[in-house]
Order: structure tokens, then C-alpha cells, then sequence
């Protein structure tokens, strides 16, 4: 079992969650239409990439926008939730001794406890960020079990990473649990809406050129996000 | 039933269809018709399939519904933060459903989908800076108009509105001749005040060809005259067109995107007939969205840009005081607290915050910003045609609140407003709620504060 999953059925995730992140970027560029979108992409394209810099730039920083600092709980929850859910099982030391024996690489390794404290981050804030959307009247009615599923696959993996770390019970039905539910993970980003993964870069590129090029950013210093 | 004689999925294009609607006091009879409106499902979906590209799909597929647009929506704000107003929620149960369910959708799907996007949301844009994944609410509502107006689902005061593009080019049925005729009357009835003063009309070759709103004109000719007042005093070299010389568009808020290309060509072809080095218009924000940044896409032009370089009032405003092309007698500057409207279509949609600022800086001794400013300010709540709609103008009063709000928080009783959507919101707020504030355009204020050099001054008898 443990052999299948960390083998063929790892290369098969890596295949869909690789291709399909391809996919949808090639999908998403050919879908724009500068007659449609009524953004003349080509002929300003140094304005655009002006603008699809500020655009992403400011909303990769923690507190970089106005949106951001409007919503302070909020935003802690987000970055606190993506930090940890990105770069705990790129760098995590258990991913990294797997990946060098299937496929002999491997990258730089966080400290055990680090890692610890990272996954627990991301518990704790997928947990408020499942009660906020049930708190909040302006979240719940946008709310749908869609929305409760893909947080429960997004948190599944730090959860039984989690269990499996500290050995709670039974190690093998956690890791087990684990590598599943994070195949999960991996093939569900392309599939769902997850793929904001890639689309949050998209969509803020295609936003930005919109504002670098057609909405003032010819004529003013930029848009102050 | 299918197509009412009003009522129906074509639009005007004849005056006798155009008398016929303005016939039907408040569009009473408009309305009754638009009950047994059927939807054509097929035509529907197809024009989705064809025109809901990448973009909009992926906006409409990754919300991850956050809800952090809920606070930069004014229409929230105003109606106590009802969830049922949260940007994102009002396209997602409108857009987001007719794309769901293929187009297969009924008349009072339709009729709901009409009274969300022309009576909750101004397309105002603030929402799509307060997403993370810049999803712009307000290009999807304006998309989705778009849709409705090909199904006939949209508020009689637009069809009509879109019709008198198509007839006059021009919001409003005026002529050539009313026009030119306008520009003289105002010409000759400024004359004694203002030795020498002139409306060119057709000047091929000059430095400025200006532009207007139709009810300038129409409705407020005095501002024209003020507009060659100031092009005077400070030596321009201008003309008007006898034709193409109406720069707003209802149609664009009708999402009659066909009226909308009819009306920026008919400006453009001015544009090339007389050569201007370039083009100014006048104190209106939707005028200038709708010919400079949005109108070249719809004539199809692939740089995006006007045929001459275009500006909006305050620039040519903001460079001839900066140059001293207008000098203000420090004497008469605005001494009360004064505030700025930024109007969102040239400000947010266009990125003229600081033409804005250097005027205020020549005119006011104390000027305040409003909170939040800049781009980031609120719709007047007069914004996307809401002004004119009598179907939705219970919503527009109420949606008036935030920008009040606002106003008062300044703590001036005086407002700049270089837009007539904003100069009108904010005069009908103050006719609503009585909080005892002004309102003006930029043109009366500068008349009255600059610096007239002495051979302009009418000679004394």
C-alpha cells in the first residue's frame, strides 16, 4: 500500500497537479481577448507588465493593500494559513528523504520543530476560517458545502501529517490517511476552484494589465492597491 | 407572450419607436409588457458561449467566496450590511447562475437579474480592488447588462437612452443644427462680457477640439459658454464639432454595446475630419470612460487608444494653471472648507487622482479629502445610469447615505464635483437629507477666481 501510494500513485498526482497547473495557464492566456476584455494587451505590453507587477506584488505582501489592512484578523488568518500550507511539504525533511529516494532529489529542509509550529498554524487557522464563514451573516450566504469540502481537503493533510508525526495511535492509519488525503490535495488544485493556486497570479496579471495599460496607468503613477 | 410593442429585444432605432416610449409615462405600460417578456434561451447561451471568455470564467470559478468585497461595496454599507448586498453574492446569484443553469432561465429570473444589475450595483469598480484575486465585480455586472439588453430586460429609461444615440448620436434628441445653434446663442449672449469671445465650430487644424455632454447643451447652455470663457482667457486655440461633438453614453449603461460603437465612431470621425492636436471634454466622468478609455475597443481600434490624444476637463484644467495659462487671483480662492468628489470613472477608471489635486491646490486654501479618497473612493451613488432610473430610486436615496456620510466627515459644506453623474447625486442627496451643503463644477468656481488680463476686459462705455 505504502509503496503504491508513494510510488506510481505519487507520480500519477504529480502528473495531474503538473499538467493540469499547465493547462489552465495556457487556457487562461489564449482565453484573453483584447476586443472583449477591452484591454489592448500587445501594442503597451511594458505598461502591462508594470501593472501585472504592482497588481501581484502588493497583494503578495502581507498588509501591502488597502483590502489587506481593512481587514487585519483576516488577513493574518490567510497568510497564516498559505505560508504554512505552501511551505511546510515543499521543505518538510520526511517529503524531502521520499522524493531523493524515488527520485533522487531533494531540497533544503526545515527544523523538525518548525515544521511542527507550521502545521499547526495551519490547523488553527483553517479552523477560524471555517467559523468565520459560519460567524459572519456576509459569509455564509455566499458559503457553499463546496466551499466547507475544499477547506477540509486543503487542512486533511496537515491534519493527519499532524497525527502521524506524534504517532497518535496508530502511525500507519495516519500516514497512510496522509498520503492520501495529500494526493488529494495535489490533484484537486488543477481540478477545483483550489486552482486559485495559479489563478490568483492569473487573474491578478490579467487586473493589473487592465489598470497599467487602459485604467490610468498611462497616464498616473499606478494603481495604489 | 412573446415581444411587447415596448417592450421587446429590439432596440430603437427610429423616432417613431423612440416618441412611442416616451409616450409610456414612467414606461408604466413598459413594464406590464416586460411581465410576459419570454427569454430566448438559445440566443441567450450562445452569446455567453461566444463572449464568456477565459477571464470572466475563471472570476466566476475561483471566488473563494471570503466575502472581503462585502465592505467596498456603498450599497452593503448603506442597507445595514444585508448580506443580499455583498458584490459577490449579487453576481454569483445572478451571472454565476444564468452561466450554471446554460441560459436555461425564465422571466422572473430575468426581471431579477435586471433589478440587481441596474438597482444594486453602480459598476462603480471599487470591489474588483478589494478582491485578492482582483475580481472585478463591476466589468461583470456591465457584462451582464450587456446580456440583459439583448434579451429586452432592461429599465425603460435606458432603452429610451440608448435609442436617442442611435437616432441623434447624442443621450439626447439634438440636432446638428440645435447645436450649432446653441454655440452661437451662447457665443453672441456672452459677447459684451467677454470682448471677442467665440464657439468655433469645425476649425480644421486647431490645438483643442472640444466635447460635451448633450444636456450642456440641452439643458444647461450657460456651461458652454463658461467653457469658452475659460478656453479664451486662456488663448487657446479651439473648435467644437458640428458633429460628434457628444461624448456620454447611456447606451454603455444600457450594455447596448452596438449603440455604444455607433456613438464613439461619430466622435472619432470628428477626431480625424478636423485634426485637432487633441481632444478635451468636459466635466463628465462616464463621458470620458465611454469615449477615451473604453470606446476604442468598441470601435475596434486594436492600440486602444482615440484617434488624437483625448483628456479629461481637470487635465487641461491642471496643466493651464500649472503653465499660467490661468492664473487665479489668490484673493478669491475658495477660503471655507472645500472636498472633492473623485468621480470613479475618471479617477479609479482612469487614473487622474492628481490632475485633481494640482487644481484644488491653485483653487482651495482648505482643502480636505474626503476618507477613503482617491481611487478609493466611493460611487456618488449616482453612478451607471442609477440617476435617471425611476424603477430603482427608492435604492438610489438610500445608497445616497455613504457618500453624505462621507461628505459631512470632511466637515465642508462645499463640494467639487467635475462630473454630472456625481454633481447630480450629490445635488439630489442634499434635496433628499437636507444636511446644508453645495455643490459645484469646476468651470463657475474658475470664472469667478481668475485673473482676467486687461485686453480681455470689456472696454468701458
Amino acid at each position: 500500500m505504502y509503496e503504491f501510494l508513494t510510488g506510481p500513485m505519487l507520480i500519477l498526482t504529480f502528473v495531474i497537479f503538473f499538467i493540469g497547473i499547465i493547462w489552465r495557464t495556457i487556457w487562461y492566456f489564449r482565453g484573453l481577448s483584447w476586443q472583449l476584455d477591452r484591454v489592448a494587451y500587445k501594442p503597451h505590453l511594458s505598461y502591462g507588465i508594470k501593472g501585472a507587477l504592482r497588481s501581484v506584488i502588493f497583494w503578495l505582501l502581507p498588509f501591502g493593500t488597502r483590502s489587506w489592512r481593512f481587514y487585519p484578523g483576516t488577513t493574518l488568518l490567510v497568510f497564516a494559513f498559505h505560508i504554512g500550507l505552501l511551505f511546510t511539504p515543499v521543505f518538510l525533511k520526511a517529503h524531502n528523504i521520499i522524493l531523493n529516494e524515488r527520485f533522487g532529489i531533494s531540497l533544503p529542509t526545515l527544523p523538525e520543530g518548525l515544521a511542527d509550529a507550521l502545521t499547526l498554524m495551519v490547523i488553527i487557522s483553517a479552523f477560524f476560517l471555517l467559523l468565520r464563514r459560519i460567524a459572519y451573516p456576509q459569509h455564509r450566504i455566499i458559503t457553499t458545502a463546496y466551499d466547507y469540502l475544499l477547506l477540509l481537503i486543503a487542512a486533511a493533510p496537515f491534519i493527519t501529517g499532524f497525527m502521524a508525526f506524534h504517532q497518535v495511535l496508530n502511525y500507519q492509519f495516519w500516514l497512510i490517511a496522509h498520503i492520501i488525503s495529500g494526493e488529494v490535495f495535489l490533484v484537486a488544485i488543477p481540478l477545483t476552484k483550489l486552482s486559485h493556486f495559479i489563478g490568483f497570479f492569473l487573474s491578478r496579471i490579467q487586473l493589473g494589465m487592465d489598470y497599467g495599460i487602459k485604467r490610468g496607468g498611462m497616464k498616473g503613477k499606478g494603481m495604489a492597491w | 407572450m412573446p415581444e411587447g410593442k415596448l417592450c421587446n429585444r429590439t432596440p430603437v432605432n427610429t423616432e417613431e419607436q423612440l416618441h412611442a416610449l416616451l409616450a409610456d409615462k414612467s414606461g408604466k405600460q413598459y413594464y406590464e409588457e416586460m411581465n410576459h417578456l419570454n427569454v430566448d434561451t438559445k440566443a441567450l447561451w450562445a452569446t455567453i458561449q461566444k463572449t464568456l471568455k477565459s477571464r470572466l470564467k475563471t472570476w466566476l470559478e475561483i471566488c473563494a467566496h471570503c466575502g472581503m468585497c462585502a465592505d467596498s461595496c456603498f450599497f452593503y454599507l448603506a442597507n445595514k450590511k444585508d448580506p443580499k448586498q455583498v458584490p459577490s453574492y449579487k453576481i454569483q446569484s445572478t451571472l454565476g447562475e444564468l452561466v450554471r443553469r446554460k441560459g436555461q432561465v425564465d422571466n422572473a429570473f430575468m426581471q431579477k437579474v435586471m433589478d440587481v444589475a441596474w438597482g444594486k450595483c453602480t459598476c462603480c469598480n471599487r470591489c474588483g480592488m478589494y478582491c485578492p484575486f482582483g475580481i472585478d465585480m463591476g466589468v461583470m455586472f456591465s457584462y451582464l447588462r450587456g446580456l440583459c439588453h439583448s434579451q429586452g430586460f432592461i429599465p425603460w429609461e435606458l432603452k429610451i437612452g440608448a435609442g436617442m444615440h442611435r437616432i441623434y448620436r447624442a443621450q439626447m434628441d439634438i440636432t446638428t443644427e440645435d447645436w450649432v445653434d446653441t454655440c452661437e446663442w451662447m457665443a453672441e449672449e456672452y459677447e459684451d462680457d467677454w470682448p471677442g469671445l467665440t464657439i468655433p465650430v469645425d476649425v480644421a487644424g486647431a490645438d483643442i477640439m472640444y466635447t460635451v455632454n448633450a444636456r450642456e447643451p440641452k439643458h444647461y447652455p450657460e456651461d458652454l459658454a463658461e467653457a469658452a470663457i475659460l478656453f479664451h482667457v486662456a488663448g487657446e486655440n479651439w473648435t467644437v464639432p458640428s458633429e460628434g461633438w457628444e461624448e456620454t453614453s447611456l447606451a454603455m449603461f444600457a450594455g447596448d454595446w452596438e449603440a455604444c460603437k455607433l456613438q464613439v465612431e461619430s466622435v472619432y470621425d470628428a477626431m480625424k475630419r478636423l485634426q485637432a492636436k487633441r481632444m478635451v471634454v468636459t466635466e463628465c466622468g462616464h463621458a470620458y470612460r465611454a469615449t477615451v478609455i473604453e470606446g476604442p475597443y468598441w470601435a475596434g481600434l486594436p492600440n486602444g487608444q482615440t484617434p488624437i490624444p483625448s483628456f479629461h476637463y481637470v487635465e487641461w484644467v491642471a496643466e493651464a494653471l500649472k503653465s499660467g495659462k490661468l492664473k487665479i487671483d489668490p484673493a478669491k480662492k475658495i477660503k471655507e472648507p472645500v472636498t472633492y468628489q473623485d468621480s470613479c470613472n475618471y479617477i479609479r477608471n482612469a487614473g487622474l487622482k492628481d490632475a485633481a489635486r494640482t487644481i484644488m491646490s491653485y483653487i482651495a486654501e482648505d482643502f480636505r479629502e474626503m476618507s477613503p479618497c482617491k481611487e478609493h473612493n466611493f460611487c456618488c451613488g449616482g453612478g451607471g445610469g442609477m440617476n435617471g432610473l425611476g424603477r430603482y430610486r427608492k435604492e438610489r436615496n438610500n445608497g445616497l447615505k455613504v457618500k453624505r456620510d462621507q461628505i459631512l466627515a470632511t466637515g465642508s459644506n462645499l463640494v467639487v464635483a467635475p462630473c454630472h453623474n456625481c454633481w447630480d447625486a450629490i445635488r439630489d442627496l442634499e434635496e433628499v437629507y437636507r444636511v446644508g451643503i453645495r455643490w459645484s463644477f469646476l468651470k463657475p468656481l474658475l470664472i469667478s477666481m481668475i485673473e482676467v488680463p486687461e485686453h480681455l476686459k470689456p472696454k468701458e462705455e
